[in-house]
């Protein structure tokens, strides 16, 4: 098992590398140029200035030696520095990250404690009301527009309501909490500042409910289905034959193993919701990865973009690592 | 044929929702083909003083910012949101399918690299690449729907893979073989039609998300050139605009019963093909 986790983890450093490689690689072959993006029209019609901006960035050294730099970089923990905000990447992802995984936590907690039930729920009382409304909801779930929903929410529940605050991960005027951790709803109760704990979950709320969305379709949809698919095997026949009560035939004997696919699929999500919350993050003002992503992306900031790439796949590959771990937790026969 | 009403109600039941979803794409289909003479006005006529006018007899569904018909821009709108669809889906499909069939078919070294290929593509976040090349490659239909492309084949490549390896190993394929059929007239005749359910079917669910990615993109100002009117950027165009609702909240609508009908219809497709998944 050991030698097993040690080469996975290997192997998900040589794609995270690979994938960085090919991202630089893009950057270099693609007709967009960070010149003008950066310099603006006026600017970038003086060729001494773009000569000048072109060294001091590095862009004017041969391909192959700008890619040596960014991983001779990478090996002292250094990933550039980004064009845009003018700040070492590693410094801008290590401040935007907390926001992101507060964001992404909390939905994934949501969808899970609402996605299990009701796909177990569905599956039990099948063709029931309760059945529909999983139906109905998963499929609304997964076909809403994120950037609409977030429109629609904030119309009803901040503009007309006026039950949610606004955009922001804290009230405009109050100051952010100087906690050890950038996790706002830790920092907050770390520091006793109930008040500022409050702000932050009423912040949270709106856009958690919106990034839930999706992944709250997709956890009831498999749950369900995995949940039908293991009512009708014969181990759960056995078990009631057994004269088990139908809660233990449920919960231990179906649920357990109709909970593999789940967890597939609830490592995928949760990864994906780090990378998903572009949209959300942009349209909740939420000072995020996910914005931060966007603005390199329309900034044509390729060395923040490789380093997002870099740590985002870097974790995507790790909580792949984690959910094949997992198996053996849920699944005896892989323990060995 | 009459059959049984017992039978028939299970039927219903069960493709009901995948005739509905049928309906409500062939509608969008409809609209997206005629916009031209079924919309009320001009998608891009401005009149400024007709703008932000509530729903109304003279605009259904209201009018925007410029004084631009909303219901004339939503039905021009299904032009490109369902062209991109397609375009991203179909061409996407088929060169993934095609590199998963090349790779079952070489094996060896060449079987090899196309999957490593895949697997690269894939262990990207694929937003994050979309939103790079988009960028990179300039706003535009067109070159959002490249930048869409870049990312979407492999998850056919690896099913097609699958498919064919499973097809390759079945007693037609070594008949056809000790027959001395050629090795292309087998790949092209016998497997490529037996792969093609499952393809179609992740097609068909495809087809919503693609829709959903480009109308994102667009909101994010990467999609479409400005005046066009396109679902997403409608919604981006609207979303200050909480007091008129309207702007935002139709085209969201168009993008939600778009994609809730190619889900129906994918999900009829696949429990068709697959009689034993009985949902």
């Amino acid at each position: 098992m050991p030698s097993y986790i040690a080469l996975r983890l290997i192997s998900a450093v040589a794609m995270a590398l690979f994938a960085s490689l090919v991202i630089f690689l893009i950057s270099n072959f693609v007709p967009g140029d960070p010149v003008l993006a950066q310099l603006g029209d006026i600017l970038a019609s003086d060729p001494v200035v773009v000569a000048q901006w072109r060294a001091k960035w590095g862009l004017d050294l041969p391909l192959w030696e700008r890619y040596g730099i960014f991983l001779r970089g990478l090996l002292h923990g250094d990933l550039g520095q980004s064009i845009a905000t003018r700040r070492p990447v590693l410094e801008d992802i290590v401040q935007f990250a907390p926001a992101t995984v507060e964001l992404a936590t909390i939905s994934f907690v949501m969808a899970l404690a609402l996605g299990i039930p009701l796909g177990i729920s569905a599956a039990i009382w099948r063709d029931s009301w309760i059945d529909a409304v999983a139906r109905v909801l998963s499929l609304v779930g997964v076909s809403a527009p994120t950037f609409w929903l977030a429109f629609i929410m904030l119309a009803i529940f901040y503009g007309w309501l006026g039950w949610a605050p606004g955009p922001g991960r804290l009230d405009p005027i109050a100051f952010p909490p100087e906690g050890p951790s950038g996790f706002f709803l830790f920092d907050t109760a770390w520091a006793g500042d109930w008040e500022g704990f409050a702000d932050t979950l009423a912040h949270l709320i709106l856009p958690a409910i919106v990034l839930a969305a999706a992944t709250l379709g997709l956890i009831t949809r498999t749950t369900r289905a995995a949940m039908l698919d293991c009512l009708q095997q014969d181990y759960v026949r056995v078990a009631r034959a057994k004269g088990l009560r139908e809660r233990v035939v449920v919960l231990r004997h179906a649920l357990r193993n109709a909970l593999v696919p789940v967890v597939t699929l609830g490592g995928l999500a949760y990864a994906n919701l780090l990378t998903g919350a572009v949209m959300t993050e942009t349209i909740f003002a939420w000072p995020g990865l996910g914005r931060y992503t966007f603005r390199s992306a329309a900034a044509l900031d390729f060395p923040a973009i490789m380093g997002i790439t870099l740590v985002v796949s870097a974790t995507y590959l790790l909580v792949n690592l984690l959910v094949d771990l997992s198996y053996a937790v849920l699944d005896p026969r892989v323990r060995r | 044929m009459a059959l049984p009403a017992s039978r028939m109600r299970r039927r219903m039941r069960r493709y009901g929702l995948a005739w509905a979803g049928a309906a409500i794409v062939l509608a969008w289909l409809l609209v997206a083909l005629l916009a031209p003479w079924i919309a009320p006005y001009p998608p891009n006529a401005v009149d400024v003083t007709q703008r932000l006018l509530l729903p109304s007899a003279a605009h259904w569904l209201g009018t925007d910012i410029l004084g631009r018909d909303v219901l004339s821009r939503l039905l021009h709108g299904a032009r490109i949101s369902l062209l991109a669809g397609f375009s991203v889906v179909l061409l996407g499909a088929g060169f993934g399918t095609a590199i998963g069939i090349l790779a079952a078919w070489l094996r060896g070294w060449g079987e090899e690299a196309l999957m490593r290929l895949t697997d690269l593509v894939l262990c990207f976040p694929p937003i994050i690449l979309a939103l790079a090349l988009a960028a990179a490659l300039g706003i535009g239909t067109t070159n959002t729907i490249i930048a869409m492309l870049v990312v979407w084949w492999p998850k056919y490549a690896r099913l097609a893979r699958s498919l064919a390896l499973v097809q390759r190993s079945q007693e037609y394929v070594e008949a056809a073989t000790v027959l001395g059929l050629p090795q292309k007239r087998i790949l092209f005749r016998h497997i490529l039609p037996n792969v093609f359910g499952p393809i179609a079917v992740l097609c068909t669910l495809d087809l919503g998300i693609a829709i959903l990615t480009f109308a994102g993109l667009s909101f994010l100002g990467l999609g479409v050139v400005p005046p066009a009117a396109e679902w997403g950027s409608m919604v981006s165009e609207g979303r200050e605009l909480v007091e008129q609702w309207w702007v935002a909240t139709f085209p969201g609508l168009a993008i939600l019963t778009v994609v809730i009908g190619f889900n129906f219809l994918g999900d009829g497709l696949r429990d068709w093909l697959d009689p034993k998944a009985q949902r």
